[in-house]
């Protein structure tokens, strides 16, 4: 058996944006001392949107940042193709700051792993905060858990949660392989 | 995207594509040297030896530095102080070598064809960093990139070649390089150094220095090698200077601002004249600094050919 099975629609990612946004201001001024980064290449848009939401909430400006982690991965030369890097744009310090990091999928925690390398190469956060749109639960190679999710699902490995953005249309899928 | 070649003779090898990817990377590479902290741990287990049989300065450094700022291991080997000089053969002590593990092989020679002889022979990823008067890949990659940051794109630009091309590997180099990009090449230097059949690789030839200089839109001018120069190419470094040396009086002369590159090392007075190297319309310092980046870029999408 193979298909795909909807997660979220359109309507149910809009609402997940203005809950989550609004439980990560509950703990974090983002006008003062706490800042929101964006894993490159897939977290960024739901970075932008979470920055706008809470924009659009509290009326103030959010320091936002992206950041890439390519360098810092584990399964480089694993890989049949060299992984192709994206940009990173953090025109702040993040020194003392306390830093929100955010991803569409979190599946082994690998990548978390990779981010929080790169993230200390940019200075010393006081704290560090993960937020993800899908948490595939019970299938962490490491030990890593996010604070803020916006939905949590149990699938197997061979099956693959697939995020598409574009400007008009959100969309979260389960596709499952033939069986 | 990937590499089409597993090694780094030459431009030769290197698809426009490859070309492409390696700026790409660099863009990236050059963001990490403008950080707090200058190194990310993408190589940290690959070892790497530089061999350098030959002499240099800015090639080694910048090949070292990129090495390090990607957590790589590396060897340092020149050819003055070593069993060369009791007579070992390349081959033996490249072999010897590579039983300590080596990942990498970085080597400069004098000897033409180097690198490639030794691409056949020994089990390791080669770099070439200058062989003979033959090819000079990450100089000409250096290069077309600092135009491409100056520009914008290579395509379509004019670049003039000026100087000793007879003993030059980046002359080479740079001319199937930015050929492969798309831009217009001149040469123009003493016809005793132009060589033959150059004009085969589809180049324009001047040998008058004023009419090169009012036609390009950047200037690379290349140092005249000392070293190589067994026979008298011209009579005088004086009569160089005056007949083909870029000067500031030749470039306010002209109708726009060119901008002028030079690999180093620069022999002032000679093909380049003091102010004209410390010019705002120089940007022999950024290139320096894009050696970096490139040469990052380089390792990185060909470590990333080993398998382990």
């Amino acid at each position: 058996m193979s298909g795909s099975i909807p997660l979220l629609n359109h309507e149910q990612i809009l609402l997940t944006i203005k809950r989550i946004a609004r439980e990560v201001i509950e703990n974090h001024d983002f006008s003062n001392d706490s800042v929101l980064i964006g894993l490159q290449p897939r977290g960024v848009l739901f970075g932008q949107k979470i920055r706008d939401e809470i924009q659009a909430i509290t009326g103030k400006n959010v320091q936002y940042g992206e950041l890439d982690i390519t360098f810092y991965r584990d399964d480089f030369r694993t890989r049949d193709m060299p992984l192709e890097p994206s940009s990173t744009k953090i025109d702040f310090s993040i020194q003392d700051k306390k830093v929100v990091m955010v991803d569409d999928v979190l599946y082994t925690g690998r990548s978390v792993r990779a981010a929080l390398d790169a993230l200390l190469d940019f200075g010393r956060p006081s704290q560090v905060e993960f937020m993800v749109l899908v948490d595939r639960r019970f299938s962490r190679h490491l030990p890593i858990q996010a604070d803020y999710v916006g939905k949590s699902v149990d699938s197997i490995e061979s099956e693959r949660v697939s995020v598409n953005w574009t400007e008009k249309d959100f969309q979260v899928n389960l596709y499952t392989p033939k069986v | 995207m990937s590499l089409s070649t597993s090694h780094l003779l030459g431009i030769k090898d290197l698809t426009p594509q490859d070309i492409e990817l390696i700026f790409a990377t660099a863009d990236n590479f050059k963001e990490v040297l403008n950080r707090p902290i200058k190194k990310v741990p993408s190589l940290r287990d690959i070892t790497i030896a530089n061999l350098f049989f030959e002499n240099s300065t800015r090639t080694k450094l910048s090949f070292e530095l990129a090495e390090k700022r990607l957590s790589a291991d590396t060897l340092n080997f020149a050819a003055s102080g070593s069993s060369v000089k009791k007579g070992e053969s390349l081959i033996d002590t490249v072999n010897n070598i590579l039983s300590m593990k080596v990942d990498m092989v970085v080597i400069r020679h004098s000897e033409p064809g180097v690198p490639k002889f030794l691409s056949e022979r020994v089990n390791s990823v080669i770099i070439n960093a200058g062989d003979g008067a033959h090819e000079h890949p990450t100089q000409a990659l250096l290069d077309a990139y600092s135009i491409r940051e100056k520009f914008g794109e290579v395509k379509g630009k004019k670049v003039l070649i000026a100087g000793d091309i007879l003993h030059s590997r980046v002359a080479l180099s740079n001319i199937l390089c930015l050929k492969k990009l798309g831009a217009e090449i001149m040469l123009c230097g003493p016809a005793t150094l132009i060589p033959k059949h150059i004009h085969e690789l589809g180049v324009l030839i001047e040998n008058d220095i004023d009419k090169a200089l009012a036609w390009c839109d950047v200037a690379n001018v290349l140092r005249i090698q000392f070293e190589r120069q067994d026979d008298k190419y011209f009579p005088s470094l004086r009569e160089y200077h005056q007949h083909f040396g870029v000067t500031k009086k030749r470039l306010d002369a002209l109708d726009k601002p060119i901008v002028i590159m030079h690999p180093g090392p620069i022999n002032r007075g000679v093909e380049l004249s003091s102010d004209v190297a410390d010019s705002d319309q120089a940007i022999i310092l950024q290139q320096v600094e894009n050696g970096v980046a490139i040469r990052m870029a380089v390792l990185y999408l060909l470590a990333s050919k080993i398998k382990k």
